[in-house]
């Protein structure tokens, strides 16, 4: 009944090639993206921003960026943390340094001085792969930690090794700093998640795209039928270090607004973003968005259950909270080892044929 | 798929306390490799209150409520417990993490919330001309690096030079706090000082002590916290290190760092900024009213040690700083910005002490408009593992406030400048 191609004609190789070709994906789409634009920034209070949407949009941002690595491409990376940092420092030394640029040029930037660190670690992905690829990354992630801890130039030589975000503004509203509105954070996030996630999921119905599930799929037949490893291995890094390296300035600027890199940007933020693609479902820019809200909403939503509600000890609470958390995701991967985007695709599918199935 | 966001968001309902009450909340942490620390001061802060209101009704007949948020001493939780419960009208914040203090700074200055930080947090708050919102006092981490060299000045006969000092920190905000005090202060007395971090969460620290076995440093300072205090001292125990050159900051020297550790910890020595054992007359009202009618926090085990003590401490000064604003505003139901000016105004004596059944337990102080930060003054301790007791080895000793005041005004500087408070109390 829903999701029904019948009666839908396309009369354009446009109307064909669109990214929702189901009328009603489509209008489900553009109602999301009204009520994300429309609604939600006029409701959102601070709770909700900093505890809920601004941390979701942000490892959204990242999750699609390791997803393109990752799951188009192929290649495993457990240095997310370690580029998210090299996003926040980048975005802290160019906002320090330059107070009169917008910061949305400077979290851009940043974006890119991150897709440039990442074709650099991206390298040895030319001549390993797979698990030896995998800790090529990790040492990645330690070199960066250990790397804007030991150089103070990195943090300004304060006195802690703390990074703080000072105020900048657009279109006069603070967007960094303490005197940001809440749902200033939201759209500021939102509005570049947006755009990130539209071009993401353009780029992976086209040439870049194909070249990059080419080689991850078998990367000799690709090499084979004319894919250059060089370009597009380089490229997918690039393409995905500037997605994270955009989130790890938002992280920085607009949701913590003050980091320290061990803390902040460690092992257990690689892990923890690629654990929302394993869940949210590899190679699927949906699959992105469902990760990154499993792992955010998942331990706020039992935190208040638990201790809210049930009126649990806090300690007990965050024990029970880690427990579901870690059986929620092991009972997801057997049900479904492909991920939430496989569940929705499956869904989709019953939603077609229902309430007919036979 | 952001409906169904929405749809669990709608299912989300945020439990508040009754907005009647003087809301103090409890961002601990009981859980990770900080609970060692976090449970005791946790307790201690909770039973306190619970005490107020079960002997005397509240402060001023206004009850006080604890809504604890775990933290884990992580700052993105941190910034969540801090988000969930400030609408619930929050007077004071007291996060016991220096990186969640960094955080709230900011955030607590344009939301007009007292944040309280004894003992650690950012040491450059004690200037009150440019911090209006956090207060720190008795004592910050550069006194108490300060008040660790005046100790070993002492012991040398006032002469450092040519001396080796290592310093074992954790690997973050907090760790990184003394250093630029212990630099300045070997310029001044000429000793070497060695900096040796350690990564979060500290449980390997081999590569660390091989270094001092190697090294030989004259003496050993630690800033540590959690986990990483018993591994520390296990690991010069191993090493054969000299305990009584050891000299952890007071959050390095509860029981929970130095029992893991058995025999080998027997000389191990900390600085205090308070005294602890249960030899002090509030432990008989506790007793009566809150651990014998089984309204302890936690588990109850952690009664009269050292974190315990100081989270006691902690809610003390807060409730006297309650009945100060109560006082200064002529009504009980006081707001956030009102206790700002009860903070600021705080003495507390030690006749007022001894009243409240502590004597000798702390450093009399007194706050004004431009000190938020208290003498600063620290004892030392030393561990007996005989015995199983932190025995004090010396008095108060005040720190180097030549080298400490330069320090503070230049980091508070830099602050304001950052971002563009002009100074206040002028």
């Amino acid at each position: 009944m829903f999701y029904r191609e019948a009666g839908d004609f396309k009369t354009s190789y446009a109307d064909d090639s669109q990214t929702f070709p189901i009328r009603f994906d489509r209008l489900r789409y553009y109602a999301v993206v009204a009520v994300a634009f429309g609604v939600i920034p006029f409701v959102i209070n601070d709770y909700w921003a900093n505890a809920v949407f601004v941390p979701f949009l942000i490892y959204a941002i990242a999750a699609i960026g390791l997803n393109i690595l990752t799951g188009y491409c192929g290649q495993v990376s457990l240095g997310t943390g370690g580029f998210m940092a090299v996003g926040a420092y980048a975005c802290y030394k160019l906002m320090t340094a330059f107070p009169e640029v917008s910061i949305l040029i400077h979290v851009l930037l940043a974006g890119g001085i991150t897709a440039m660190v990442g074709v650099l670690f991206g390298l040895p992905s030319l001549r390993i792969k797979g698990f030896y690829l995998a800790v090529a990354t990790l040492a990645a992630q330690f070199f960066l930690v250990w790397l804007f801890n030991k150089v103070p130039w990195f943090y300004n030589y304060s006195a802690s090794g703390q990074i703080s975000a000072p105020e900048r503004t657009i279109l006069g509203h603070p967007v960094t700093g303490a005197a940001t509105t809440a749902s200033a954070k939201y759209l500021f996030c939102l509005v570049i998640l947006f755009a990130l996630a539209w071009l993401a999921r353009n780029l992976t119905r086209g040439t870049v795209g194909r070249k990059w599930m080419a080689i991850r799929d078998m990367d000799i037949a690709a090499e084979i039928i004319g894919v250059n490893p060089l370009t597009t291995k380089l490229s997918a890094f690039a393409i995905s270090s500037f997605y994270i390296g955009v989130a790890g300035a938002l992280f920085f600027a607009v949701y913590l607004g003050a980091a320290e890199v061990g803390e902040a940007f460690g092992i257990q933020k690689s892990f923890l973003i690629l654990f929302m693609i394993i869940i949210g479902g590899l190679g699927s820019i949906f699959g992105s968005f469902a990760g990154a809200a499993f792992m955010v909403l998942m331990p706020v939503l039992l935190k208040n259950i638990l201790v809210g509600q049930f009126g649990w000890a806090t300690d007990l609470a965050a024990h029970v909270e880690l427990m579901i958390v870690g059986a929620l995701i092991v009972i997801f991967l057997i049900a479904e080892p492909h991920g939430m985007a496989q569940l929705w695709r499956l869904a989709k599918e019953k939603l077609r044929l229902w309430p007919f199935p036979h | 798929m952001r409906k169904t966001i929405t749809a669990i968001a709608l299912a989300m309902a945020v439990a508040t306390p009754a907005m009647a009450d003087l809301v103090v909340p409890n961002l601990s942490y009981r859980t990770g490799p900080y609970a060692p620390g976090g449970i005791p001061y946790a307790d201690g802060f909770n039973d306190y209150f619970t005490l107020l209101n079960e002997r005397d009704g509240g402060i001023g007949g206004e009850k006080v409520v604890n809504p604890e948020c775990e933290t884990a001493y992580n700052t993105e939780k941190g910034v969540e417990c801090y988000e969930a419960t400030k609408g619930s009208g929050a007077l004071v914040y007291n996060p016991l993490s220096t990186g969640i203090t960094y955080q709230l700074i900011p955030k607590v200055s344009a939301d007009g919330i007292p944040l309280y930080t004894p003992g650690y947090g950012r040491t450059s708050a004690a200037n009150g001309k440019i911090f209006e919102w956090v207060f720190n006092y008795p004592a910050n981490y550069w006194d108490g690096a300060s008040v660790a060299i005046k100790y070993l000045l002492d012991q040398n006969g006032g002469d450092l030079s040519g001396k080796r000092i290592a310093l074992v920190y954790h690997n973050s905000a907090y760790g990184k706090e003394p250093i630029r005090t212990l630099q300045e202060l070997s310029k001044k007395h000429g000793y070497e000082l060695i900096e040796i971090p350690v990564d979060h969460p500290g449980q390997e620290q081999k590569s660390q002590w091989l270094q001092i076995r190697r090294d030989k440093p004259d003496y050993v300072l630690m800033w540590g916290w959690g986990v990483m205090n018993a591994v520390a001292i296990q690991e010069a125990a191993n090493i054969r290190y000299p305990m009584e050159n050891f000299i952890g900051i007071w959050w390095s020297g509860s029981e929970n760092d130095v029992l893991p550790v058995g025999d080998g910890a027997n000389g191990y020595k900390s600085l205090a900024m308070h005294g602890t054992g249960m030899d002090y007359p509030v432990y008989g009202d506790l007793k009566t009213y809150v651990y014998d009618t089984g309204k302890a926090s936690g588990a109850g085990d952690q009664v009269g040690s050292v974190l315990y003590s100081r989270g006691m401490y902690a809610a003390l000064v807060i409730s006297e700083a309650i009945r100060k604003a109560q006082e200064l505003a002529g009504h009980s139901a006081i707001t956030a910005a009102e206790l700002r000016n009860g903070f600021e105004a705080l003495e507390i004596t030690e006749a007022r002490m001894a009243e409240l059944g502590l004597p000798n337990f702390g450093q009399p102080f007194a706050a004004s408009c431009a000190d938020h930060g208290g003498p600063g003054h620290a004892l030392i301790q030393q561990w007996d593992a005989a015995a199983k007791k932190w025995n004090l080895i010396t008095g108060f000793i005040a720190p180097d406030d030549e080298v400490l005041t330069p320090l503070v005004m230049e980091d508070s500087a830099a602050f304001a400048a950052e971002n563009a408070i002009a100074e206040r109390c002028n």
